[in-house]
């Protein structure tokens, strides 16, 4: 047991030094500040500055009311009549004087039209603004010309009342759902984008350690078997304490922002810290336990190739079920009650995404959680048993890309060997 | 005391080694001589119990080599490696740990050897910046950190230059005479003739020859005649019992079946003129090895 903490800890420790670590990490809590606090940042830049747009009206009498309506929809716009000619407007746009020029007529039937000018039309807050006001202002002279009042507008405007209702006594709330929205997608990005990091620096690690042959004194000092652990249990360490760092430095950002900004922070707006315990659980366990089957993987087809170059070749099979995952879980939070999503569930490489989107998504029974979890529990042993075998031939063999073949004599290499596994 | 009883490796159809059977006793130095893919490799993967024998034993003191006894066994692979991302320090502290020992046992190993092999600078360089020579130097270091009862060292002089090839043979004598039992494998005749008392030369598999040095040779029964001379001495060869001869600068060695063909030999030439040397030598190791496995080698 005391070498596989050596292996556990070197592991550990080197990788944590590791510049690709260190880099990541600085660089996602550096994203989750900048995003987070986006707004206080554009602040910081002085803001937007008030655009200034003229008008022509030749209506005569539309400019005060879209001057009213553009101040109650809290634009950052001032409108203002300019006594120049069109031509003349249109240079003021173009020297800057100017954001916009918005012309004013009337139709044949007497309603409002408006032409909007502009350098460029590409300030899309901007144009929706205006167009926004203008339509407020034709629908109140609209309903004015057919004689309505301003209640029996708003009435026609009203919007219907709708309420939602589950009538099971488990079932999710729509605040509950969102939530769950967020953290099954937070659970499935981070799974997808560790599994491809880690899982990679798992399977250079092997690779290196057999491109360079250092495995041969490694595997006569300690057991392929506690090397392969010791190793996957390191990186599983390592993720872990970048997710610990990502959580805190995602958690100051936030406050950080609350400050700045004295408004609710993102977690109070989607209740995130409501989000009930059991789900995080789940989380964590389908996390942790995922982690360990790709990285299970990782290891045994690691110990196939013999240069690092080849590490893409063995990502390839594993990062299209990754992503294969990744895509019926995309599905699966629009359409959670699928049985398509629910038979997939069952799949060991998709359980921990899936399974997890569909406790959180539904009501499930805790039997068939169970059942995934043990699924997911037997695929990890299995695949670390034929993994250890595999390992254990595999690191004395130099050769070929990595095929099935090759798997089969790894296999039958250690098959012979077997009478002297000693166990982790 | 290694055993090492009738063992045998197969390889799916392939036989890597045949029946070898060796008794090592403890504090001896052994050689096990062989052509490339002579079964030398494999031998030691079995020795160290990487490899499994299809068939026989192989023992320590009478107990199997295995994970638990891993911390008495050190290995110098032919295949040298080691990280070239760690440093010297790092590197040792890692694999002294997966024998078994203590940082602090490391470390006055660690010292105690960089200083014996002038490479104490190293100590906090990436061992991808060292030269191949102090690699192998460290290398050395590495399988020998934890005062191992059974060293293998598999090749260790290839690839160095005659300074550190002394230095590493004054390390491997210092070893022996600490009582290590050690276990080498060498293309280098000269090497194994003077490091052990007893060897094995392996060809495809198979023992062809083994026992004590001395008693390799004598039972070898040729001998070396090495002739100098101030006429031609080219007509010796027709003589009878000559097996083999080869023509120096100034002279000729001949290989002869016996000894009493070197009286003969004397016989003949003493009429002839001035002798200026006339020596009856034992075979050289590289005779022998020439003769049983077939090959010339280096």
């Amino acid at each position: 047991m005391n070498k596989f903490f050596t292996v556990l800890m070197h592991t550990y420790r080197s990788k944590i030094r590791s510049k690709p670590f260190l880099i990541s990490t600085l660089v996602t809590i550096a994203l989750l500040f900048v995003v987070s606090n986006m707004g206080e940042i554009t602040k910081m830049f002085g803001g937007d500055e008030e655009s200034k747009i003229g008008v022509i009206d030749n209506t005569g009498n539309t400019l005060p009311a879209l001057q009213e309506q553009l101040k109650a929809a809290g634009a950052d716009l001032k409108a203002e009549a300019v006594d120049k000619s069109e031509k003349d407007a249109e240079k003021s746009v173009l020297n800057g004087d100017l954001d916009g020029l918005l012309i004013l007529d009337k139709d044949a039937s007497g309603m409002i039209t408006g032409s909007y000018r502009a350098e460029d039309v590409t300030s899309q807050d901007l144009i929706t603004d205006i167009e926004i006001a203008l339509q407020q202002i034709k629908n109140k002279s609209a309903a004015e010309s057919i004689g309505l009042n301003q209640e029996q507008l708003a009435a026609i405007y009203l919007p219907v009342s709708f309420e939602k209702q589950s009538l099971s006594d488990t079932a999710k709330s729509e605040e509950e759902a969102a939530q769950v929205y967020i953290l099954v997608y937070f659970v499935l990005f981070f799974m997808y984008v560790s599994v491809m990091m880690y899982g990679s620096m798992i399977a250079v690690e092997v690779a290196t350690e057999k491109s360079s042959r250092v495995m041969e004194i490694l595997i006569s000092s300690v057991s392929p078997v506690k090397q392969m652990f010791g190793k996957i249990f390191g990186i599983v360490l390592i993720a872990l304490t970048q997710l610990v760092l990502f959580v805190i430095g995602g958690f100051a950002a936030v406050k950080l922002n609350e400050n700045l900004s004295g408004s609710e922070s993102i977690i109070q707006e989607l209740k995130l810290n409501e989000i009930p315990t059991p789900l995080i659980v789940y989380a964590l366990i389908f996390f942790v336990l995922g982690f360990f089957l790709y990285a299970t993987l990782f290891a045994m087809l690691g110990s196939l190739i013999s240069r690092v170059e080849e590490v893409n070749n063995i990502m390839t099979p594993i990062v299209f079920a990754i992503v294969a995952a990744f895509m019926i879980a995309m599905y699966g939070r629009e359409n959670p009650e699928s049985a398509f999503v629910a038979g997939a569930s069952y799949f060991p490489l998709f359980t921990p995404m899936l399974m997890l989107l569909r406790v959180g998504m539904l009501s499930l029974p805790v039997w068939e959680v169970a059942l995934g979890i043990g699924g997911l529990v037997a695929a990890i042993v299995l695949f670390a048993v034929i993994g250890a075998r595999v390992y254990r031939g595999g690191v004395l063999m130099y050769g070929n890309a990595p095929s099935l073949k090759l798997i089969k004599q790894a296999l039958l290499l250690s098959k012979e060997e077997k009478k002297n596994t000693t166990g982790v | 005391m290694l055993t090492i009883k009738d063992v045998r490796k197969q390889f799916g159809s392939f036989t890597a080694v045949e029946g070898i059977t060796l008794e090592i006793p403890k504090g001896e130095i052994f050689g096990l001589l062989g052509a490339n893919g002579a079964g030398k490799t494999t031998t030691f993967r079995m020795i160290l119990g990487l490899l499994t024998p299809s068939e026989g034993k192989i023992t320590w003191n009478g107990k199997e080599i295995s994970y638990e006894t891993s911390d008495l066994v050190g290995y110098l692979p032919e295949e040298r490696g080691l990280y070239p991302k760690l440093t010297v320090r790092e590197q040792l502290i890692y694999l002294g740990q997966l024998r078994g020992m203590t940082r602090s046992e490391i470390q006055e190993q660690t010292h105690k050897w960089l200083k014996r092999f002038g490479a104490e600078e190293y100590l906090n360089k990436k061992v991808e910046s060292l030269s191949k020579g102090n690699q192998q130097k460290i290398q050395f270091i590495a399988a020998v950190l934890h005062s191992p009862e059974l060293l293998i060292l598999d090749e260790p002089f290839s690839g160095l230059d005659p300074v550190n090839v002394e230095l590493l043979k004054n390390a491997v004598h210092e070893l022996k005479k600490d009582g290590t039992t050690i276990v080498f494998s060498s293309h280098r005749m000269e090497h194994v003739e003077e490091l052990c008392q007893h060897l094995c030369i392996m060809h495809r598999g198979k023992s062809v020859v083994q026992g004590n040095l001395k008693d390799i040779k004598r039972s070898f029964g040729k001998k070396n005649v090495s002739v100098k001379a101030d006429f031609d001495l080219t007509y010796l060869k027709e003589t009878n019992g000559v097996v083999k001869h080869r023509l120096t600068a100034d002279g000729i060695t001949l290989q002869v079946e016996r000894e009493e063909v070197a009286h003969d030999l004397f016989q003949a030439i003493q009429s002839k003129g001035f002798v200026r040397k006339f020596e009856l030598e034992e075979p050289s190791l590289n005779d022998i090895f020439i003769e049983k496995v077939g090959v010339v080698h280096e």
